[in-house]
């Protein structure tokens, strides 16, 4: 009937992507209930979408509420419907996009992330390490003859970096906190 | 028992239950007992406030609450145990959860100590419903029992409605506490928006007031919002003169008999609403989640329109169709604002809109719905079309399973009322209306209700015809048997080369004597000279009837979009030769379903 339509996909009509993915941060003020997370957790397996990073923990005790920080990848039009999805979560009572809150304040979003390094070894890669250490702020928080562990804070591309650095100086294991991050200027969430 | 007397009463978990169910007004509950709940059945057997109708399968109990549900605008109650008894619910909860049915289930769960221990009949189960529930929650406190249950009934009632769980360890029910009665203060993170933004809705009646081509699509969310907004959906159509369409879940908010009704839209909507939605210039969507089954091919989908969007759920806007005016907001509140600011503010101008109509009747005069008649079998078409004369004037509830069966329902009965047509849009689910046609008996027990329903689907749920006999509930099972899964067969017959993998049903009960064997009354039908005579026996018998009519075996559904068309690509039924109908589909779409 419409010659000039091309035939394509089906009833599950699969439209070509022409936005590109961005990485955003949301941070997500929940009721800090049973089961909140999961929620959280779920609705990204479920409906597709990635978690690049989560971060959570009960921030104001008394009124029993968690901050959970997600870094995640997708289409505007993904990150829009991300939003939607987790204000619909009953315990959820703000989601915000810090990224896009960037953007309208003209100034990028603070984000730091903490990591422990443990790193294994004698002689020069050992004198090494510790130098290096030094250079990116790092502090010894445990260490014998044989090994140290480092406390590194800092952003997402200095804890990648120092960590890469560590891996052929006998880089044993790492713990990384994800992201916790927030916006610049006075006003909150 | 008033409220007062209550506040500091202290009572047993099961006490409260029963109690809170009371205050939130339940006269109904759907259920089937087990070694976790059987506190709460101990409690319901000592009072007389409360049925429980006691169902076959925990899934009857679902649908029933469902049918009950979306027939009366209550929230429908189940009550099921742990392990089985809650993953059975499931089904039920996903398929509420996709049409918007308020619908409350209460679970029982082993005792807290239990709980993790693999213990008997225990599964996680507000982790296996937590993604098909709107909300759930594990009461292990027998003082936070009733504000749960309030809160429930809160959540699955309020803003677009849908099902919650609350799942109650059988030491919680045995266990003393206080009962606290309803609350007005609703959770702090729980605010659905209620009322559509003012600017918004100035907006999309000014846009409206410009359509040359203007298309009303409506859905569920109309109905959800009660009758008002249903009245308020009439006022709006006849204030504007717009053409109007519905999407499955909507039909009856405004009457079929209207006239500027379209008929259904879609897949197997009518050629005049989908050729109208592709070329309209102001598309205005009330209540309705522009689902696959309604859009056809996305890219194409009403490529030239300004589109306006009013739903209540955030989510629901922009996710598969830009809205150019989105309106959040309850659709009975914004519907009056927007029936308002019309009446305000825009000088009607009816003859702009005569070309568009005169195009409209072009299409109508295509006769999308006209199928072949036959003198010596029954066609399916045919058998709703007398099942509706036969029905007329008549306070009359329809329910469908799933399939080809539920297509012509919708086609080919009409509906003039909103809450008169139950069937699963979003999940799609063969065994939904049996045990919904029972609880829309219960609810209304001197109504005509009757599930129009397939062969195969029947099957999945026929034991609740067990049920129907228990309670007199009197419900027609209207089956049209072709001995096929037909739709399964058409989509074979489309996309797989007619190669039919398992869509025919070798061995058919004798669905009379089944009736028989149940308690019932059977009815078989063979030949349209018989059909009238058969439906009247149906309707005036005073017992569950399951009527067997046999149904010319190989029609298919049509009109139809095929897969990955666009609305005006639709495959009509004069067209749709074996060779078009083998060819539709191109080798790509055949990748997908």
């Amino acid at each position: 009937m419409n010659a000039q339509l091309q035939p394509t996909g089906s009833a599950y009509f699969i439209a070509k992507e022409t936005e590109k993915p961005e990485n955003h941060t949301l941070s997500v003020l929940v009721d800090n209930e049973p089961g909140v997370l999961a929620r959280v957790i779920g609705l990204f397996s479920g409906r597709g979408y990635n978690i690049e990073s989560l971060t959570v923990s009960e921030t104001e005790h008394e009124k029993h509420l968690s901050r959970i920080t997600i870094v995640t990848r997708g289409t505007p039009h993904v990150l829009e419907q991300i939003k939607h999805q987790l204000e619909r979560i009953v315990p959820v009572h703000r989601v915000v996009d810090l990224s896009v809150m960037a953007e309208e304040l003209g100034q990028p979003a603070l984000a730091r992330e903490l990591a422990l390094v443990k790193v294994a070894g004698t002689g020069d890669d050992r004198v090494e390490a510790l130098r290096l250490a030094d250079a990116f702020r790092a502090s010894v928080i445990d260490a014998n003859t044989e090994h140290f562990i480092f406390e590194i804070t800092g952003k997402v591309s200095k804890v990648e970096q120092f960590i890469a650095i560590m891996k052929p100086l006998g880089l044993v294991e790492v713990c990384r906190t994800g992201v916790a991050a927030m916006n610049r200027g006075p006003q909150g969430m | 028992m008033s409220n007062g007397q209550n506040e500091q009463r202290e009572m047993t978990g099961a006490e409260i239950v029963v109690q809170a169910l009371r205050d939130n007004g339940v006269l109904h509950l759907f259920g089937y007992p087990g070694g976790a709940v059987l506190p709460i059945y101990d409690e319901l057997f000592q009072q007389e406030d409360i049925e429980h109708i006691l169902v076959r399968h925990e899934q009857g109990a679902g649908h029933a609450a469902e049918g009950y549900a979306r027939s009366t605008g209550k929230p429908g109650v189940m009550l099921v145990t742990s392990g089985p008894g809650a993953t059975n619910a499931v089904t039920p909860l996903q398929d509420a959860l996709m049409d918007s049915i308020p619908l409350v289930c209460l679970t029982g769960q082993v005792p807290t100590s239990l709980i993790g221990s693999d213990a008997f009949q225990e599964c996680d189960t507000v982790g296996i419903t937590r993604p098909c529930t709107k909300h759930n929650w594990l009461v292990k406190d027998v003082n936070k029992l009733a504000a749960t249950i309030h809160e429930a009934f809160h959540v699955a009632t309020t803003g677009r409605p849908g099902p919650v769980v609350v799942d109650i360890p059988k030491d919680v029910q045995f266990a003393k506490g206080i009962y606290t009665p309803p609350q007005t203060a609703p959770r702090t993170s729980y605010q659905p928006t209620i009322q559509g933004d003012l600017n918004q809705i100035k907006a999309a009646v000014a846009l409206m007031a410009t359509a040359k081509r203007p298309i009303i699509y409506s859905g569920g969310g109309v109905i959800n919002s009660g009758p008002e907004a249903s009245q308020l959906l009439r006022e709006l159509v006849e204030l504007t003169g717009f053409p109007i369409t519905s999407t499955l879940m909507g039909l009856g908010a405004y009457p079929a008999s209207g006239k500027s009704w379209m008929g259904m839209l879609g897949m197997h909507g009518t050629y005049e609403a989908n050729m109208a939605m592709h070329d309209c210039d102001v598309m205005v969507c009330i209540g309705a989640r522009f689902d696959d089954r309604i859009t056809g091919r996305l890219d194409a989908f009403s490529p030239n329109s300004k589109k306006i969007h009013i739903d209540i759920d955030p989510s629901s806007i922009n996710k598969n169709v830009r809205a150019d005016v989105p309106i959040i907001g309850d659709v009975g509140r914004v519907l009056e604002d927007m029936v308002r600011l019309w009446r305000a503010t825009v000088k009607t101008d009816k003859k702009a809109l005569h070309p568009w109509w005169e195009q409209i009747a072009k299409w109508r005069a295509r006769d999308s719905l006209a199928f072949t008649p036959n003198n010596d079998v029954i066609m399916p078409q045919y058998a709703v079309q007398r099942l509706y004369e036969a029905t007329k004037g008549r306070d009359t509830y329809i329910t469908t399973e799933v399939g080809q069966h539920q297509m012509w329902a919708a086609q080919h009965f009409h509906f003039d009322e909103p809450n008169r047509w139950m069937t699963s849009g979003g999940l799609g689910t063969m065994g939904y209306g049996l045990p919904a046609a029972l609880g829309v008996q219960i609810a209304h027990p001197d109504a005509l209700v009757i599930d129009i329903a397939g062969d195969a689907s029947v099957q999945m749920t026929i034991q609740e015809m067990s049920c129907a006999v228990q309670y007199n509930a009197p419900i027609k099972i209207f089956i049209l048997n072709n001995q096929y899964m037909g739709m399964v067969r058409q989509w074979q017959q489309l996309l797989h080369g007619n190669r039919l993998s398992h869509s025919y049903t070798e061995a058919m009960p004798d669905f009379v004597k089944l009736a028989e064997a149940y308690g019932g009354h059977g009815i078989r039908c063979e030949k349209p000279g018989d059909l009238d005579a058969a439906i009247k026996e149906m309707i005036e018998v005073k017992k569950p009837v399951i009527f067997d009519c046999r149904v010319v075996s190989l029609a298919n559904c049509f009109p139809m979009i095929p897969s990955g068309k666009a609305h005006n690509e639709m495959l009509l039924p004069d067209e749709a030769t074996d060779e078009a109908v083998a060819n539709a589909i191109d080798a790509k779409g055949r990748e997908l379903v």
